[in-house]
């Protein structure tokens, strides 16, 4: 069995976001970039399974600039076995991510397809689904517990009411969520090791995939600061506020 | 427990200037030696913190077609301005009236932080390995007492000290030398200095803590190349400091307050003292109506000439602020921590070819520039032992007269930590609150910095006797931890009626000033788990 992780690069989740000052995005330049988080327990638990015995090869892929390549690499050197690189510059969105995986798909033909639930910088959550759209396989979303059967993938899935259970045929896609596992750090030696895996660069172009934004982008901004509290002297004076000066009562 | 080792020619620790400087000359030397460089941040430049008016000279040196290769070094000093503040008013010193070392016209503003990004690639492209998020924190030593190398931290350990799921150990990095180069203050220099006794016959290392904001202002305030040095108020007459403000591009501004940690009062807070600075008339029209936008803090070296360490031992070398190559007068301590790296790099290539004892090395170091500079800087720290005026006019004479030249050098009599007098005897200092434009309290400041450890893991900041921040420093000092720490990693509480200290290990951003100042020592700064600590951008 084959399965193919997609990672994507992200700014890393400590830093401070700062948006540019003309509005037309966050600033980026010198700014550490990271793994998608949830990502990385994708991949774990692809290599997880694979050393259980249940996958022969784990496939990295990423989407993006040329420097996406480091994250393909981190990929390696926590236990995939070779990387795929699909080069494509600017905002890139859901669907075109999505249909740049389905040719990777249709060429690389795994039975597995992993990836983070949603990434942490647009915060879609659509990249997945999309894709079980276009190739019509079953999808299995959230999933914080994931058991290889025979021929099919028993999930238990983090939804707002608890813990939901479902069985899906393989070919299947899965997205990722935090509590899935805790992903293991990458070693030096393995580091190393990673540095000589092949990593294949493809450029979106070339897969006939047009990656133009479909949504225009208006403005981003800054949420307004959250004004400073203050404290009451008491319940009635706290009740009374409530009514008179924040009107929710 | 075996642990995994790897074999290099070189072992470097520490990712900045000197590291990466010797790493680069290495490779220069003899493109067949293999040389590996670890780092403790999570990439390179993310603990890296510096004013930073850049002079080439050591870059000139090692990289001479820097121009051509797209290098982070693009502002040129334009115009420089140095002013004594007093409380409400401005005096502007004449430029031409000061030290030629504190001249700045051929020297460009930077951003420290993506030169070494930049120095990284350049060593990367020569064939240096360089594993960021890998912290050395074991030495480890041949049984002749020489240097093998160092250990990397394990991974994956509990708060308790137990392996939890994630356990990695650490590897064995063995190099035929092993190059520290940690910075102020390093946790293993700290260690080579005291087993090889390599500040026998020194005086006692000075430090300083700064800060550093860096500001987007005005566009009609700012003048891009503009250099602006400020001593004076709100610092007395008897403590060492001074601010920089430099005007760099895309409008923003490199604003920073460095303040000598021999300071005596324990109630004085450096973090305090740099956020009520920035209120003074002739900062804050600068500032008003900008943002800020990074914020951190580092401990650097003073001590200069007297202070230096020897720089090598069996099997190893100390460069940069590792040992203090820092150029006081010159506030400048990056060229002078790369041609340090430069000689270690020389001084390897002919101990593994020629056989060459390491203690070459003091050979070459004092025929060097960077030795005639430190010694001619030697007695301006000093001179202000006796207060910021006489310290002007002595480092008047002695920097404009004599060049450095006079026939004596003045003593550094007093380590840090010894420095502060008990808290009876000292007047307590009332900080204004921080308004959250132009001031603000450390929380907010440290969220700024990207800081985080992962949670879990054993406190990196070790006491050696838990009950002395209570039992001793608070009562004799108020406790100076508390207003020292530029994070507010150190807090004392009441519980029960009863006070707890209270270390917030993971606020921590790696400026070591704890393990300085501490009164008793009792602080020992120790790398936390890899790629913890800030995530710095252009700092």
């Amino acid at each position: 069995m084959k399965i193919l992780v997609a990672v994507k690069r992200v700014i890393d989740y400590n830093v401070q976001i700062r948006v540019k000052e003309d509005g037309s995005g966050v600033v980026t330049d010198n700014v550490k970039m990271s793994t998608n988080p949830p990502d990385d327990n994708a991949i774990e638990e692809a290599v997880k399974i694979k050393e259980s015995g249940k996958a022969t090869e784990v496939v990295a892929v990423s989407v993006g600039e040329e420097k996406a390549q480091e994250t393909v690499r981190k990929a390696l050197a926590v236990g995939s076995d070779r990387g795929i690189l699909v080069k494509a510059e600017g905002m890139i969105e859901p669907l075109a991510v999505a249909k740049i995986l389905q040719k990777v798909v249709e060429k690389e033909k795994p039975d597995l397809v992993f990836m983070g639930k949603q990434a942490i910088d647009d915060d879609c959550n659509q990249t997945g689904q999309m894709l079980a759209a276009l190739l019509n396989w079953p999808q299995a979303t959230f999933a914080s517990k994931i058991e290889v059967k025979d021929g099919s993938l028993e999930v238990t899935r983090e939804v707002d009411e608890g813990l939901e259970t479902l069985e899906v045929n393989i070919p299947a896609i899965v997205t990722c969520d935090l509590r899935l596992n805790e992903p293991r750090y990458a070693s030096l030696p393995n580091i190393m090791k990673a540095k000589k895996k092949p990593i294949e660069q493809i450029n979106a172009s070339d897969l006939g995939i047009d990656t133009k934004p479909r949504v225009e982008q208006v403005k981003i901004e800054e949420p307004p600061k959250r004004k400073a509290g203050i404290k009451v002297a008491s319940v009635e004076e706290l009740v009374q506020k409530l009514k008179n000066e924040a009107k929710v009562l | 427990m075996s642990r995994e080792t790897m074999e290099y020619d070189v072992v470097i620790i520490g990712g900045g200037p000197s590291g990466l400087s010797t790493a680069i000359k290495l490779k220069q030397l003899d493109q067949n030696l293999s040389v590996c460089l670890l780092e403790k941040a999570s990439e390179i430049g993310a603990h890296i913190l510096s004013g930073n008016v850049f002079e080439t000279r050591a870059l000139d040196e090692l990289i001479p077609n820097w121009k051509e290769l797209n290098s982070p070094i693009k502002t040129k000093v334009t115009s420089e301005k140095f002013l004594f503040l007093g409380k409400t008013k401005s005096l502007s010193w004449p430029t031409w009236l000061l030290p030629s070392v504190q001249q700045n016209h051929k020297n460009y503003i930077i951003s420290l932080a993506n030169l070494c990004r930049w120095l990284a690639e350049q060593a990367e492209a020569m064939g240096v390995e360089i594993f960021p998020g890998f912290p050395a924190n074991e030495i480890l030593y041949n049984e002749d007492g020489s240097v093998r190398g160092v250990a990397t931290q394990d991974m994956g350990i509990d708060k308790d000290g137990n392996k939890k799921d994630s356990f990695e150990p650490g590897i064995e990095l063995l190099g035929k030398v092993t190059v520290f180069a940690e910075g102020c203050r390093g946790h293993l220099g700290k260690q080579l200095i005291k087993k090889f006794e390599l500040d026998k016959g020194k005086d006692p290392q000075q430090y300083g803590i700064g800060f550093k904001e860096i500001w987007e202002i005005d566009e009609k305030k700012h003048n891009e190349g503009l250099v602006m040095h400020t001593a004076g108020w709100p610092l007395d007459n008897n403590t060492y400091g001074g601010s920089f403000m430099y005007h760099a591009e895309n409008k923003q501004i490199f604003l920073g307050y460095v303040i000598g940690l021999d300071y005596k009062n324990p109630y004085l807070s450096p973090f305090d003292e740099f956020q009520r600075f920035k209120t003074h008339p002739a900062i804050k029209k600068i500032i008003e109506g900008g943002k800020r936008i990074s914020y951190g803090a580092r401990a650097l070296i003073e001590g200069g000439h007297q202070s230096l360490p020897k720089m090598f031992m069996p099997g190893a070398l100390l460069v940069g602020c590792d040992a203090g190559t820092l150029n006081m007068p010159k506030i400048k301590g990056s060229h002078t921590a790369m041609k340090s790296g430069i000689i270690a790099a020389e001084t390897i290539v002919e101990h593994l070819k020629e056989n060459k004892d390491l203690s070459i090395f003091k050979e070459k170091f004092e025929k060097s520039w960077l030795y005639k500079e430190l010694y001619e800087a030697r007695n301006v720290k000093p001179s202000f032992g006796w207060g910021l005026i006489l310290g002007i006019i002595f480092t008047g004479i002695d920097q404009i007269l004599f060049r450095g030249k006079l026939p004596f050098t003045l003593r550094h009599k007093h380590a840090d930590h010894e420095t502060l007098k008990l808290a009876s005897e000292m007047p307590k200092i009332e900080y204004p609150k921080p308004d959250n434009i132009i001031t603000f309290d450390k929380t907010s400041s440290v969220y700024l910095t990207g800081t985080n450890h992962a949670d879990n893991q054993p406190v990196h900041l070790k006491l050696k006797d838990p009950k002395l921040p209570i039992s001793y420093n608070l009562e004799k000092y108020d406790e100076p931890a508390q207003r020292y720490c530029p994070a507010g990693v150190y807090e004392v509480q009441q519980e029960n009626g009863s006070s707890k200290f209270v270390i917030n290990s993971q606020n921590c951003i790696h400026c070591k000033t704890c393990d300085i100042k501490e009164p008793s020592q009792n602080i020992t700064w120790v790398t936390p788990e890899g790629g913890g600590g800030p995530k710095y951008g252009n700092m």
